[in-house]
């Protein structure tokens, strides 16, 4: 059973002539699959042993000045905590992010396959593709792989001739335009703070300080979330980091601890020892 | 580790029926019949653990050298660790067979390359060339749990860590393997670095020298021996620097 690899292959033959010298390594790599009876339960199995790291905040919202997207950055196998510095926006090109929950290696893939193909696109058409035509390249091949177990929930965010572009892609094969998106473990206390504090004509210093307030209340209750909150933004001359804050010193930042004044302060006083232990031998004797 | 069944039959009752799989046939049998399921697992867990610490200017690389199945050791003399080029090594701990074969296939590709740019990959290179094979196989996955080391093109140590399926992460230091939940955490108290993603950037290169780091890897896994079964008999050191690569060993715990 042969998969649909159209995804994989690139447009001019990369190894010249097919069928020589390189033969099994020339050839499009396409999945291999295999032939167990039961494919399903293996598959699940094969996921089990994979336990694709999710537990995970990240979220886009666009606003006046253009995009702004921001994540966490821990990575959870089970209960444990396998990494506290994923890269979880994705940049694809220099005017277009994506962001990763689900499964890691299949958010990193795609989005590396996704750059490509952006590429590939501005090199036959001598224009930059639009975020609606990179997230229906992405959502088209994700259709493609739906119930193969493949695990993804991702943004696409970017600037291009319309203006700014958010959609939201999975793996099921949805995709979706909207202004605000929230995704992951973490995405219901990202979305209360973020709906609160959200105007659409914020400055970008504010929407900043809300994508990182945002990120922060969901790594605070949210266990599957921590590490370090980056807060990106994507505005006309393309996508720049703005910060990447470790979110156990937000806290401090946000909530300082005040020195309180000290009314009775406990001293160690020698004397008062040694009194009392006469006394008691005194008593003893 | 026990290979798994994916199903075990339900009822003892069911080794009457004819075992057949794919066979549609069956006795049929006065009792509730059972679907018999497949339990052969293409995967066992041969155990071990590895390091990898980056350093300004070396990379430490360590594993250990025991081989086991379930409760039995298979051999106490097999190493985990493969220079894929020069500048670049891979260490791995899971299914060794899965992982001889990815060896396999990243030295044909090494050789592919140098070929055809007359040159030796460099450890970012062949980090993406890991994570891409690894993931192409994604459906299928090498059972194998690695970590890549070497130096990078200026010359400063660079560790790799991977999941099974690809996804990878330019880190200061890791661990992979059955040892790796006790490991992990006392060298995240030694070597914690800030992390890569802060802004304004800090250096995720570990301060240590490079015979504290060999130190540092020696008590780690000494320590991994003592609760860990699957880790033990050897220890087996790489350490790159701007001088080559050479290898040092250690004994460990054979219990």
């Amino acid at each position: 059973m042969k998969l649909d690899t159209s995804g994989l292959e690139s447009v001019a033959p990369v190894w010249g002539a097919p069928g020589e010298l390189v033969d099994g390594f020339a050839a499009a790599p396409s999945f291999e699959l295999p032939n167990p009876a039961d494919f399903d339960g293996f598959q699940k199995e094969a996921i089990q042993m994979v336990k694709p790291a999710k537990g995970t905040t990240t979220l886009a919202f666009i606003f006046k000045e253009g995009v702004m997207v921001a994540a966490d950055s821990r990575a959870s196998m089970g209960g444990y905590i396998s990494s506290q510095s994923v890269k979880k926006i994705i940049e694809i090109n220099p005017y277009m992010l994506g962001t990763m929950a689900g499964g890691a290696a299949d958010c990193q893939f795609w989005h590396r396959n996704l750059g490509i193909k952006c590429r590939l696109h501005e090199l036959a058409n001598k224009r930059r593709i639009s975020v609606t035509g990179a997230s229906k390249l992405l959502a088209n091949i994700l259709y493609s792989y739906r119930g193969m177990g493949l695990s993804i929930g991702t943004m696409i965010a970017g600037w291009d001739e319309t203006g700014p572009g958010l959609y939201y892609v999975d793996s099921e094969g949805g995709r979706l335009k909207g202004m605000r998106f929230s995704v992951g473990s973490g995405s219901p206390y990202a979305y209360g703070v973020l709906d609160n504090g959200y105007r659409y004509d914020m400055s970008i210093e504010e929407a900043a300080e809300l994508a990182r307030r945002a990120i922060y209340h969901a790594t605070f209750r949210d266990g599957a979330s921590g590490g370090v909150a980056s807060v990106y933004y994507v505005g006309p001359n393309g996508w720049k980091k703005l910060s990447g804050d470790d979110v156990g010193e937000l806290y401090y930042k946000y909530y300082p601890v005040i020195p309180s004044t000290v009314e009775q302060e406990m001293v160690e006083v020698e004397w008062e020892v040694e009194v009392e232990q006469e006394m008691v031998e005194g008593a003893g004797a | 580790m026990k290979s798994d069944a994916i199903n075990v039959p339900q009822n003892e009752i069911a080794a009457f029926l004819y075992f057949s799989p794919l066979s549609t046939k069956c006795f049929s049998a006065p009792f509730t019949m059972t679907k018999q399921q497949a339990n052969w697992s293409p995967y066992d867990n041969n155990g071990g653990s590895c390091v990898a610490i980056a350093g300004a200017d070396y990379c430490v690389i360590a594993a250990d050298t025991r081989m086991s199945t379930g409760y039995n050791i298979l051999t106490r003399d097999y190493s985990k660790i493969c220079k894929l080029a020069d500048k670049c090594v891979m260490a791995s701990s899971g299914f060794q067979a899965d992982v001889k074969a990815l060896q396999k296939q990243l030295a044909a590709r090494h050789l592919i390359y140098q070929h055809q740019h007359n040159k030796q990959m460099s450890c970012p290179a062949m980090a993406q060339l890991l994570s891409n094979t690894l993931y192409y196989k994604r459906f299928f996955p090498y059972y194998s749990f690695n970590v890549l080391g070497g130096l990078d093109n200026e010359g400063k140590g660079c560790v790799f860590t991977y999941d099974a399926v690809g996804s990878y992460e330019k880190v200061g230091y890791s661990s992979q393997g059955s040892g790796s939940t006790l490991i992990m955490p006392f060298l995240d108290n030694q070597l914690k670095s800030p992390s890569p993603l802060l802004l304004p950037a800090q250096d995720a290169v570990t301060p240590l020298m490079e015979a504290e780091a060999i130190d540092l890897v020696k008590t780690v896994f000494a320590s991994a021996s003592e609760r860990d079964i699957y880790t033990g008999d050897k220890l087996e050191i790489v350490v790159i620097n701007a001088d080559g690569i050479r290898r040092e060993y250690m004994d460990l715990r054979k219990d």
